[in-house]
């Protein structure tokens, strides 16, 4: 018995998204993914002052205003060569730090957990704990956790002037020096976020959160716990959400937070597909033969091109097989998963390869990668606050020139986000931009291969009565998904 | 009161902005206290995909009441005014076509956000996406619902403008419609609260004194007052974001870098590089508010010749590398 499933407004999830499922015998046989918004920002840009780009990116998204910044500098500095000095590189990371983790946890409390708080849940052993600690928008938890994250976004008070949509991460380094007593508060703000973790979130310490390295340890170190982070492993044991959502298991990371120096990144670059390997931006193109794109062959960004269909696109259109403005990104020509738990296995991190070996990536793995960065970003955020130089300086000048091309590769709480300009005659030529949401949620390529997420959704159970499973929607938000990024 | 919350093309930068407001317990927290009850927001609430369908549509017909409808986000009338750039998923239909039934239902309808308000950044450039904002294009009035709606409360849309829009703004305006505490005689030319929108950005400026003596930044990351040559409009920009603070301590001053009069129409096209001030012969065309232009030539003229030399060394550092002497008398 076959059905079909429209899924929509899919909430909880940034912006706006459609999955559309066919059911064969009470599984998901097959998934396509749409995103059904149309933004158009890499046409504002063209022909705008190249730094203009600082004010317009920010602005595609408003959960990841900061990764847009950092990557439209990024590309910026490329154009011309530029470094900046410590104290800016050292700055950039603590607000791109505090951006991905505020984001994190917006995630985990607003987003994902509710789902487990639901009335259809209410037969669990763990339910009458978590219903009233995650219901959405009313859960206890949101009394400590959203006072708590509005004082970290203090990071940005501090160093960014304010978040979202800031004009403080330039090519050069950070417009805002601290003064040595606003080093200080800054460091006492980190201190304030690391007890409510270790409070609320890991009911242990960092270190010992992020020391965890083999399965058997964090069964054990979960076992008997309170603390949330213990409750949804708890759920996740109970649901087999470890069987939930398995995509390609090639992981895509751009590399996260340059040391001070420059050199190495906390969280490295670099592909892993059971081995791992350098990442090589040139191998990375977009695909728009699903999307209501005009365009043909795959092409690398800085060949790119996004013009819309405005004309008829639908059944009877000329472009049939389009259901998506997303485009569909591809690694060596293969689809690739980013995020929080590409970026550790990337990196290496002993405890997420050997959950990723046993099971792949899949929705309890993607949390707890997400959680673990907590513990291994925080500390590191204390490091970089602590060797902040006052009286140094933060910023470089950068100068426009009339002729360049730059490309700016970061991370964003979501994963891999990617920025590629050209200029010419002192103006925006080109200006292509791959978000990660654009990787995870593509639709199929010219060739007919479905995306990360639709290949994930497949197999899923679906309940005779259901219209919007739960199982999809854990897996949908698994991803954390951020739309307006998607369809820049 | 019932809340109804959309989102149209935004960054949903505006509901991050408002989940980080200053308050002991949250933002629900405080909104379900003033007697404020969330219906349906895409961010926050549990009804997803058909669920969230019939409550929409539920509104729309009238058969659920409510009275607040805020919208986050331009409204896209593109291409060729079918609406069909943003269609509300899973409903087939144009999001535009559901602003306009759940508008004509509610006692209030809030535009949150420069882009709600005017199109905004979604705006720019050749307008592809033809994005208007509730009740404006720009400065021109009309937008998607037309210069003359008004909803039964006698309110037009109230635009809650700024990109973001400060939480306090939102939360602000929400108890005062709670509390009966909002008339039109409330709302500015734009139709913004006057409580935020009848100051201006210089209001309690940082940079005072710098800019005082015309001791101006020559580069980012400067001390000095940002109006002469980094493209700031803090003296002609109205808000209060140098009084109320962003981020518990922050603003964009604050942070180093310009205000780019995120509260006004047509912000996002200043036709000059946002962080280049605008000069004929010299002079900032852009002038303070209120100020005559002979006397600002001339009054910063005059500051200039006078400006300590703490002041002028200062302005152009990152640091304060001169303090404020002391005298051995207290000061009278």
């Amino acid at each position: 018995m076959s059905r079909r499933l429209v899924i929509g407004p899919f909430n909880r999830v940034e912006g706006d998204l459609e999955v559309t499922l066919d059911v064969v015998d009470g599984r998901v046989a097959s998934a396509r993914v749409s995103s059904s918004l149309y933004r158009g920002f890499e046409q504002i840009l063209s022909g705008k002052h190249p730094h203009d780009a600082l004010v317009i990116v920010p602005r595609i998204c408003g959960i990841c205003s900061v990764s847009q910044s950092v990557a439209a500098a990024a590309a910026l500095a490329d154009a011309t060569g530029l470094a900046m000095p410590a104290n800016g590189r050292l700055a950039q990371n603590l607000i791109l730090a505090c951006e991905n983790l505020a984001d994190h946890l917006t995630h985990f409390y607003l987003f994902f957990m509710p789902d487990f708080a639901r009335d259809a849940y209410c037969g669990r052993r763990w339910h009458a704990t978590v219903e009233p600690r995650f219901k959405a928008a009313v859960g206890d938890a949101l009394k400590t956790m959203l006072p708590a994250r509005a004082d970290f976004l203090r990071v940005m008070g501090y160093l960014a002037g304010k978040w979202p949509h800031s004009l403080a991460l330039q090519p050069g380094g950070t417009t805002r020096a601290v003064t040595p007593t606003e080093k200080v508060r800054l460091f006492a703000v980190l201190r304030e976020f690391r007890a409510f973790l270790e409070t609320m979130l890991f009911g242990d310490a960092l270190e010992n959160v992020s020391g965890l390295t083999t399965p058997a340890a964090l069964d054990a170190w979960a076992a008997g716990r309170s603390s949330d982070f213990a409750r949804f492993l708890d759920i996740a044991d109970d649901l087999a959400l470890a069987s939930m959502g398995r995509a390609t298991d090639i992981f895509l990371s751009h590399g996260a937070y340059r040391s001070g120096s420059g050199g190495d990144c906390l969280l490295p670059s670099g592909v892993w597909a059971g081995t791992g390997a350098l990442l090589d931006a040139q191998l990375i193109s977009e695909d728009v033969a699903h999307a209501w794109l005009h365009g043909s062959a795959p092409r690398h960004p800085t060949q790119g091109e996004t013009r819309p269909l405005t004309g008829e696109f639908d059944a009877q259109g000329d472009k049939v097989d389009a259901y998506s403005w997303c485009k569909a990104p591809r690694y060596a020509g293969r689809v690739a998963e980013t995020g929080a738990l590409a970026r550790l296995m990337v990196a290496g991190h002993p405890l997420l390869r050997a959950l990723v070996a046993a099971d792949g990536g899949n929705v309890k793995t993607r949390v707890i990668a997400r959680l673990m960065e907590f513990a291994l970003v925080v500390p590191a955020m204390e490091r970089w606050a602590h060797a902040l130089v006052p009286g140094e300086p933060f910023c470089n000048a950068w100068k426009l020139p009339e002729e360049g091309c730059g490309a700016g590769l970061v991370e964003a709480a979501r994963g891999a986000l990617g920025h590629w300009l050209r200029i010419e005659k002192g103006r925006i030529a080109s200006y292509q931009i791959i978000a990660p949401t654009t990787w995870n949620f593509s639709p199929r390529d010219a060739a007919g291969v479905p995306g990360a997420l639709e290949q994930a959704l497949v197999g899923l159970p679906v309940g005779e009565t259901e219209r919007s499973p739960l199982a999809v929607q854990h897996v949908v938000r698994s991803f954390d998904p951020c739309m307006v990024c998607t369809v820049h | 009161m019932k809340l109804l919350w959309l989102q149209a093309s935004g960054c949903g930068g505006c509901t991050q902005s408002l989940l980080g407001v200053d308050s002991r317990a949250g933002v629900f927290a405080q909104l379900a206290a003033s007697g404020i009850e969330l219906l349906w927001h895409p961010a926050y609430s549990e009804a997803c995909g058909e669920d969230a369908l019939v409550l929409l549509e539920a509104a729309a017909e009238g058969v659920l009441p409510f009275d607040i409808l805020c919208v986050e986000g331009a409204l896209l009338r593109g291409p060729n005014g079918t609406g069909r750039f943003h269609m509300l998923s899973g409903s087939g239909r144009p999001m535009i076509n559901w602003v306009q039934r759940l508008a004509g239902r509610a006692r209030y309808v809030l535009a949150i956000g420069t882009c709600t308000a005017f199109g905004g950044v979604n705006a720019a450039g050749d307008n592809v996406t033809e994005a208007c904002g509730l009740q404006f294009e720009g400065e021109e009035r009309g937008g998607l619902l037309g210069r003359d709606f008004c909803t039964a409360s006698g309110l037009p849309v109230i635009n809650v403008a700024g990109c973001p829009t400060h939480p306090g703004w939102v939360l602000d305006t929400l108890l005062s419609l709670q509390f009966g505490a909002l008339a039109p005689d409330d709302l500015d030319a734009w139709q913004r609260p006057r409580f935020y929108a009848e100051q201006l950005v210089h209001h309690g400026c940082p940079r005072n004194e710098y800019y005082e003596f015309k001791a101006s930044a020559q580069k980012l990351s400067d001390l000095g007052c940002l109006m002469e040559n980094m493209g700031c409009k803090g003296t002609q920009a109205h808000a209060d974001c140098n009084q109320r603070a962003w981020n518990g301590i922050g603003s964009c001053i604050r942070g180093g870098f310009a205000c780019i009069a995120c509260t006004e129409p047509g912000f996002e096209e200043p036709g000059h590089p946002f962080i280049e001030t605008p000069k004929v012969a010299g002079i900032p065309i852009g002038l303070p508010i209120d100020m005559p232009k002979a006397w600002f030539v001339a009054l910063a003229a005059l500051s200039k010749s006078a400006t300590p030399k703490r002041v002028r060394e200062n302005s152009r550092s990152d640091h304060p590398v001169i303090a404020p002497g002391l005298r051995r008398k207290r000061p009278k």
